[in-house]
């Protein structure tokens, strides 16, 4: 349905066109026909439910994996049909915030951010300081710069993580999980820094998450992902208000809906009456 | 500072090393004796080469001049035919010079003891590839046995 | 049966498999125009982990082998009164065999298991993906120095352990048991030899070096990445490196010695 009116919009960072996707050990499909367009210079926010394969999706756009099917354009370029050396060069356009903060655990705060600048740049350790610093001052973790990871709390560390993925100023940034685990302090402290950060970079954001009511305070765009595709998309006002049974049930945080409480297995009358026969 | 201190444990470490190696190649063992500088190669002829082996060190009056390089049979009748390699160092061997086959010890393995002959103006010097022909094989225990039960018996 | 013969063909495949992955990632991580000014520092870093931190334990490790050996060797040789012939008796076992064996085993031990979890770790927090997102290659930039670390380290800790494992036998056998001091290096310069003797343990120490590295990284590069998943990749490095150098120990030596 979106495939005719997306392709080579400019106003798209990046456009996911009827991908099919599954890791190599299974056969079970993760995505059949996924499209979405991700609009430049917004916050755009990925939902769905637990297990659903959201992290996976940011994994393809960094081309860390690659679909079977269709195609996945970053500023007009196909991901997966790039070549290593295409790829690495498109990767310095983009960043992502892992969910553990995956900052390298044998580096200080200071060290971390500085490392992309460093393999990337051929800037003065005096100007990556000044740029470090700056970054630091962002996150608000100026004066943890001696610390080491292993001393930061989990809100700091993504915080940290965040100073770090911005330090090349990238196009693109993908936020995974930026809430999961968060005392609503630090919660607050990311909404707002995922929030500023977008509006003063420029940057264009894709948030993964399952944390629906913070995620809409935010976000632009809205995607909803269920059942191997898009169930439902549109602005956070759009959503709430969609009659979309689906959307509803998520939103709104329901227990049982089209999503059913119950793992798939047969009645609980059958199950129990069957174990008596096989008696 | 740090990567100071661990470059400076790295150079140690490596230093470490070639000490230990230094030490096995001086202390350990010999590098200066025989097929470590340049060489030459001498042929001798046995009937019996007993327990001689490749490697085995060629003596002369107790110190090792080269080794065995290597043990072929030769000939119509299948004799063996003892290639050794010996240190330029030592290269004034007479072609009056003889080789037999020794036991260090009662129990200790075969080596080759070679025997400088006389100089004077008659004779030549051996040289690369040169043979030697006054050889004396290793004595073999039953051979031993048999002449004593011979001698013996002429009592 | 049929399904237990299906079995077999699957294990079968997945161990090629895993040696193809395991040779693609070698060949990824080393081949590729080298960056001096940045491997450098990380080299000398893993050069200090894995061998300077594995120094001490090869240290002990050889002096209480070599004065087992002096004890051992002594009181059997004694008998055929041919005690003179510890010297080389200690610095042949050693140098042909046991420095580069048991510096391996212990190296597996030690900075394989290491080296496995360390990488294991790495991945199972998303550091390696972080990287590779960062357009940093975690093959150049993580894999490749603690190979080379690892190839340079192992032959240096063999040598220091022949060489201690020796001292350690004259300990034994001349300060302690009286075997003449001149005998024992004199009869052992006689008999070890340079070239053959010291350089063939030098060579097999540089093949279990490469072996027992890339088992490890290999291992920590393709672990499962969660806690049980890394514990049984760490073991297993100890477990596979440990029987690689011992079977390829056997080949080794027959080639050089049989």
């Amino acid at each position: 349905m979106l495939t005719t009116t997306l392709e080579g919009n400019p106003e798209h960072l990046v456009e996911i066109d009827d991908i099919y996707f599954h890791y190599n050990h299974s056969t079970h499909n993760l995505y059949e026909g996924l499209s979405m367009a991700i609009p430049r210079g917004k916050i755009t926010a990925v939902m769905g439910p637990s297990g659903i394969g959201k992290t996976t999706l940011l994994r393809l756009i960094g081309g860390q994996l690659r679909p079977q099917q269709g195609q996945i354009r970053f500023a007009g370029q196909n991901i997966p049909s790039l070549k290593r050396s295409e790829l690495y060069q498109l990767r310095k356009r983009m960043s992502m915030l892992f969910q553990s903060g995956a900052l390298f655990s044998d580096m200080t705060v200071y060290d971390n951010i500085a490392f992309p600048l460093r393999e990337h740049s051929r800037l003065s350790e005096e100007l990556i300081e000044t740029i470090v610093l700056l970054k630091l001052e962002a996150v608000g973790l100026r004066g943890a710069r001696h610390l080491m990871p292993a001393e930061l709390s989990g809100g700091m560390s993504r915080r940290a993580a965040l100073a770090r993925s911005i330090a090349l100023d990238p196009e693109l940034i993908m936020y995974d999980e930026p809430f999961a685990g968060q005392d609503p302090i630090s919660m607050g402290v990311i909404i707002k820094l995922i929030k500023e950060l977008n509006e003063s970079l420029g940057l264009t954001s894709i948030i993964v998450t399952h944390d629906v009511e913070e995620v809409l305070t935010i976000a632009d765009y809205v995607y909803i992902i269920a059942d191997k595709q898009v169930v439902g998309h549109g602005t956070p006002e759009q959503l709430l208000n969609s009659d979309n049974a689906l959307v509803h049930q998520f939103l709104h945080g329901e227990a049982d809906g089209p999503v059913p409480f119950h793992y798939r297995a047969p009645t609980l009358a059958d199950e129990l009456l069957g174990a008596g026969d096989a008696k | 500072m740090e990567s100071r201190n661990t470059q400076l444990a790295v150079g140690l470490f490596v230093i470490i090393g070639v000490l230990a190696l230094l030490f096995l190649g001086l202390q350990a063992a010999n590098t200066n004796v025989a097929t470590a500088g340049e060489t030459y190669r001498l042929y001798a002829k046995f009937d019996n080469i007993g327990g001689l082996k490749e490697r085995s060190p060629v003596k002369v009056g107790g110190v090792v001049v080269g080794r065995v390089s290597k043990i072929t049979l030769d000939g119509d009748y299948y004799e063996p035919l003892v290639e050794m390699v010996i240190s330029k160092q030592y290269n004034e061997f007479s072609d009056t010079t003889s080789v037999s086959i020794l036991t260090s010890g009662l129990l200790g393995e075969q080596y080759i003891g070679l025997n400088p002959g006389f100089i004077d103006d008659t004779v030549q010097m051996l040289e690369d590839g040169d043979r030697i022909y006054d050889t004396k094989s290793a004595l073999v225990l039953e051979d031993l046995i048999g002449q004593f039960l011979f001698s013996q018996g002429n009592d | 049966m049929l399904n237990k013969v299906a079995a077999l063909g699957q294990a079968t495949l997945n161990s090629i498999a895993g040696a193809g992955a395991a040779l693609i990632m070698l060949t990824r991580a080393l081949v590729g125009k080298p960056q001096l000014r940045k491997s450098w520092p990380l080299l000398m870093q893993q050069m200090y982990s894995v061998g300077v931190m594995s120094l001490i334990i090869i240290v002990v490790s050889g002096l209480f082998i070599g004065m087992v050996l002096g004890l051992q060797g002594y009181t059997i040789l004694v008998d055929f009164g041919a005690e003179q012939s510890l010297g080389p008796m200690v610095a042949l076992s050693l140098l042909r065999e046991l420095g580069p064996v048991v510096t391996a085993l212990l190296f597996a031990g030690r900075a394989g298991s290491a080296l496995t979890a360390e990488i294991g770790l790495m991945k199972a927090t998303e550091q390696l993906s972080s990287l590779e997102m960062m357009a940093v290659d975690p093959l150049r930039r993580v894999i490749a120095p603690r190979f080379w670390a690892g190839l340079y380290s192992m032959p240096i800790l063999a040598a220091v352990f022949s060489a201690v494992g020796i001292y350690g036998g004259y300990l034994v056998g001349v300060r302690w048991l009286g075997v003449d001091d001149g005998a024992f290096w004199s009869v052992m310069q006689a008999n070890v030899e340079w070239g053959h003797d010291i350089m063939n343990g030098i060579i097999k120490s540089v093949v279990f070096a490469f072996v027992v590295t890339w088992i490890a990284l290999h291992k920590g590069f393709n672990c499962t990445p969660t806690s049980v998943g890394i514990s049984k990749a760490t073991t297993s490095t100890v477990v596979t490196a440990s029987l690689a150098v011992l079977g390829l120990d056997f080949v080794l030596t027959a080639l050089m010695f049989g």
